[in-house]
């Protein structure tokens, strides 16, 4: 069942501002999508729309069954959690509990479902132990799992992250990344992850990347990234390791396109023996 | 990593911090009211030491709560000095003109002084063991206004945000050889504006950021909400009302029995 | 300019329940005209000591009166801090920090969120005025053509920008400016806290670029604060890793990754090709190489040849 659909969706901030013209997008219920693309190329627009803090000019947009109107906006931000970008400004209370509880307490759950929600989120971003810690004595990384782990209290079907670890260290980075795609496969939690780090788009079962607010790229994230030269037209970069794959075929080393350091070593290995 | 800013919560567990926020508004509100019913000294005392008390039953370090008075030192100095130049007592040990230092205005500047600190230390003490969260909570409670104890708590856990962000730009405008403690006081001024302006955008920036978070998580201003943390009464809070009552009896008794200092 | 660190350590809240220690006993030197790479986790200490060298953060005085006391019997004193950058005695209370700023840029994090003026050209010519001596202002045309070189050397047409408003750019170019505003008083040396922090692909690879025409024209000695391993093996000369307030090592990168197993220990990542070089080693293939990309596929390359 797709979770998401955007039909022919069209937005535009005013005039001669962003502008996206016809959009059509969608991920499957249990789907692991990878959106990349440069900076200013609609992504962010795009969760926007998903959630609603943007209406689109025309087109519509569907969550599971129910298309998005102003009745159901409440609905469907339970059902689709937004992450944001910067760790620093999406939390809204001091102590890690307090915040995890605030989007469970805003749809009226009573309490002890509250504090099941807590304990369970909290478990899924392995930060229980910082249960009555501060916040802003938090690393980065730590900071974004909070917040995830604020989104999970409310139990959603769908996961965006908007360039969640761009503000973030390799460390806090890797942290993010796998409690991520812990809960797409453990939780089923359909997960849309918009990233400009290439390599991080290798977790996905497809990557799909967007330039101009048009969605040019499609497929499985090996099958974009052995579309290099097209690539660089939109201002990205191949991962480093597709970098080095590509350069040692042109020196006439018989390697795949493979993105797995160990097959590509492998491959070298099974070339020079 | 930053010290924990004047006006924020203090993480440790103690019977202050345990007590209910409701209670903690009542007795700042009582507390208030004793510091400006006393008009001698002795009443300005038993409202310090209550205060002591408190402050040693919170384990907060006392050099973190002499900090909350430094940060209106400057306006304390500055109202004491207007106040002890222009006090028109009676006992004039020295004057000039319109300034004149006298027995009157040196003991209602010491009252002034010692009101001002009881009354920072006092609020402060309810911000640094209470968390924001709970204060919000504990105003709307009381006041049924959530919005704007909304928008307090907000501002309360913005502060070490923008401090940072302060510091930041300071430290990055600074490296570009901005000068901020030479020239007139024209100077100076304009010398913030290369902080002010970033800054703005900064909180302009969170503020937005904020926002969509919070919408996102499902919040409307004004919608009925549940509470995760339910606010209880306890024999903690029982034993502080007693207490808050005592020394508000207490105050007024030294007023009428003692009498005015002046 | 050469910057000399011996011994700086460096306490943020010392003597409250949160002291945090962020340098121990750093002991570090830069030469003139190098490319230097400084990595490290985030609370390392690596922001901690770049802010010293243009005495944002100062050596703590009680640090420094160890000099002139004298140890009574057996007790050793621990050494005393010394931080030079070129002839500036940075421990020297007297010293005059506006004059070493001028000779040390100082590019921070998301430098993009200073700027503050109506114009760009205004923004870049902010520092230049400030550094200005007292009572010789530079004249206007002394000014615009500072404020143009160092646009064009950040890649910005003067005519095109500088009369713009910094807001109205996109992030790549408000971070350009903000580096044109920093570089405007030719410093000697630039440091640059994670200046490709935030962009997306392209742009991390023009900012990189962008450095090494610096480096050439500009500003003699860079040094760069990063967590990127690629970025940092492909442009250093020389790599200090910082980890727990220590440095660790500080030496080329040919020779800081050969020790990778060490650096993975320490619970930071290596560079692609050292991966890729440790991959071939477990796999009976010895690459020398120096870690760079160029480099790594050269000696793959020659290595089927049967000659590496």
């Amino acid at each position: 069942m797709r979770a998401i659909e955007f039909r022919d969706v069209a937005f535009s901030y005013g005039e001669g501002g962003f502008r996206i013209p016809k959009l059509n997008f969608s991920a499957e219920e249990g789907e692991f999508v990878a959106i990349l693309g440069h900076n200013g190329s609609g992504k962010s627009t795009l969760a926007r729309l998903a959630n609603r803090l943007l209406e689109p000019d025309s087109g519509e947009i569907r969550v599971f069954d129910t298309v998005l109107d102003e009745k159901n906006v409440y609905d469907v931000r339970r059902r689709v959690g937004v992450v944001f970008q910067n760790p620093d400004n999406q939390t809204v209370a001091s102590i890690v509990e307090d915040d995890v509880a605030f989007g469970a307490e805003n749809v009226g759950l009573p309490r002890e479902e509250i504090g099941r929600r807590i304990d369970f989120a909290l478990a899924a971003v392995d930060m229980s132990e910082y249960r009555h810690a501060m916040i802003s004595r938090l690393s980065g990384g730590q900071k974004q799992r909070v917040a995830i782990a604020g989104v999970l209290a409310l139990k959603p079907d769908i996961m965006i992250l908007d360039e969640s670890t761009a503000m973030l260290d390799p460390r806090g980075r890797k942290e993010i990344c796998d409690v991520v795609d812990r809960l797409n496969r453990e939780e089923k939690i359909t997960v849309i992850l918009i990233t400009h780090f290439m390599e991080e788009a290798l977790l996905a079962d497809r990557a799909v990347v967007m330039n101009r607010g048009e969605i040019v790229m499609e497929g499985t994230p090996s099958e974009i990234f052995s579309r290099h030269e097209e690539l660089l037209t939109y201002n990205l970069a191949l991962p480093r390791i597709g970098e080095i794959s590509q350069r040692l075929r042109e020196g006439g080393m018989s390697v795949s396109d493979t993105l797995d350091i160990e097959k590509l070593a492998e491959e070298i290995a099974a070339c020079v023996s | 990593m930053k010290e924990v800013a004047f006006g924020q919560y203090y993480p440790v567990d103690s019977f202050v911090h345990r007590l209910d926020p409701r209670f903690k508004l009542f007795f700042l509100v009582a507390f208030i009211a004793a510091i400006f019913v006393a008009t001698n000294f002795y009443g300005l005392l038993v409202c310090a030491g209550v205060l002591v008390f408190v402050i040693l039953f919170s384990r907060i370090p006392a050099g973190k709560v002499l900090r909350a008075v430094r940060g209106v030192l400057f306006l304390a100095l500055f109202a004491t000095l207007i106040h002890v130049f222009f006090y028109a007592g009676e006992t004039v040990y020295w004057s000039y003109g319109i300034i004149c230092i006298s027995r009157e205005g040196l003991i209602s500047s010491a009252f002034l002084i010692l009101r001002l600190a009881l009354l920072v230390v006092c609020s402060s003490m309810l911000t640094y063991t209470t968390t924001p969260v709970a204060l919000t909570d504990g105003i709307e409670a009381i006041f049924h206004v959530h919005v704007i104890a909304r928008i307090m708590s907000i501002a309360l856990r913005m502060i070490p945000s923008l401090m940072e962000e302060t510091e930041r730009v300071k430290n990055a405008q600074k490296a570009r050889g901005a000068d901020f403690e030479s020239g007139n006081l024209f100077k100076r001024v304009k010398a913030f504006v290369p902080i002010l302006i970033p800054l703005l955008l900064s909180a302009f920036r969170i503020a937005e950021d904020l926002g969509d978070a919070m919408e996102s998580r499902c919040y409307v201003g004004g919608k009925k909400r549940t509470k995760y943390k339910k606010l209880c009464f306890s024999w903690r809070d029982l034993l502080g009302m007693v207490v808050a009552c005592a020394l508000v009896a207490g105050v007024v008794l030294l007023r009428i029995y003692v009498g005015a200092t002046l | 300019m050469r910057i000399v660190a011996e011994h700086l350590s460096y306490t943020y809240n010392a003597g409250s329940p949160f002291a945090v220690k962020a340098l121990d006993d750093v002991s570090l030197t830069i030469e003139e005209g190098e490319f230097f790479g400084i990595i490290g986790h985030t609370g390392s200490g690596k922001s901690t000591f770049v802010q010293h060298l243009n005495g944002l953060i100062r050596v703590p005085s009680s640090l420094k009166r160890h000099r002139a006391k004298k140890p009574k019997k057996g007790e050793v004193l621990p050494p005393a801090p010394v931080l030079r950058v070129g002839d500036f005695d940075l421990t020297e209370k007297k010293t005059d920090f506006r004059a070493l700023r001028r000779h040390v840029g100082m590019v921070f994090q998301y430098p993009e969120y200073q700027l503050f003026a109506e114009t760009v050209a205004a923004d870049v010519a902010f520092g230049l005025k400030n550094f200005a001596e007292k009572g010789q202002k530079p004249g206007k045309e002394a000014l615009d053509a500072a404020v143009r070189d160092a646009l064009e050397a950040v890649g910005l047409d003067y005519r095109e920008y500088a009369e713009k408003s910094p807001f109205d750019l996109s992030g790549g170019q408000k971070r350009r400016v903000a580096i044109a505003g920093v570089i405007v008083t030719k410093p000697e040396v630039l440091v640059l806290d994670e200046p490709a922090a935030g962009l997306d692909p392209l742009g991390k690879r023009e900012i990189m670029q962008l450095l090494h025409e610096l480096h050439s024209t500009w500003c003699k000695t860079v040094v760069i604060v990063s967590h990127d391993m690629d970025e940092i093996a492909e442009n250093c000369s020389r790599v200090a890793v910082f980890s727990g307030g220590h440095v660790r090592d500080y030496m080329p990168p040919k020779e800081l990754f050969r020790n990778a197993e060490e650096l993975v220990g320490l619970g930071l990542d290596i560079p692609l090709t050292a991966k890729l070089v440790l991959a071939l080693k477990r796999r009976g293939i010895e690459i020398d190489c120096d870690y760079t990309t160029e480099d790594f596929i050269r000696k793959t390359l020659a290595f089927k040849g049967g000659n590496a």
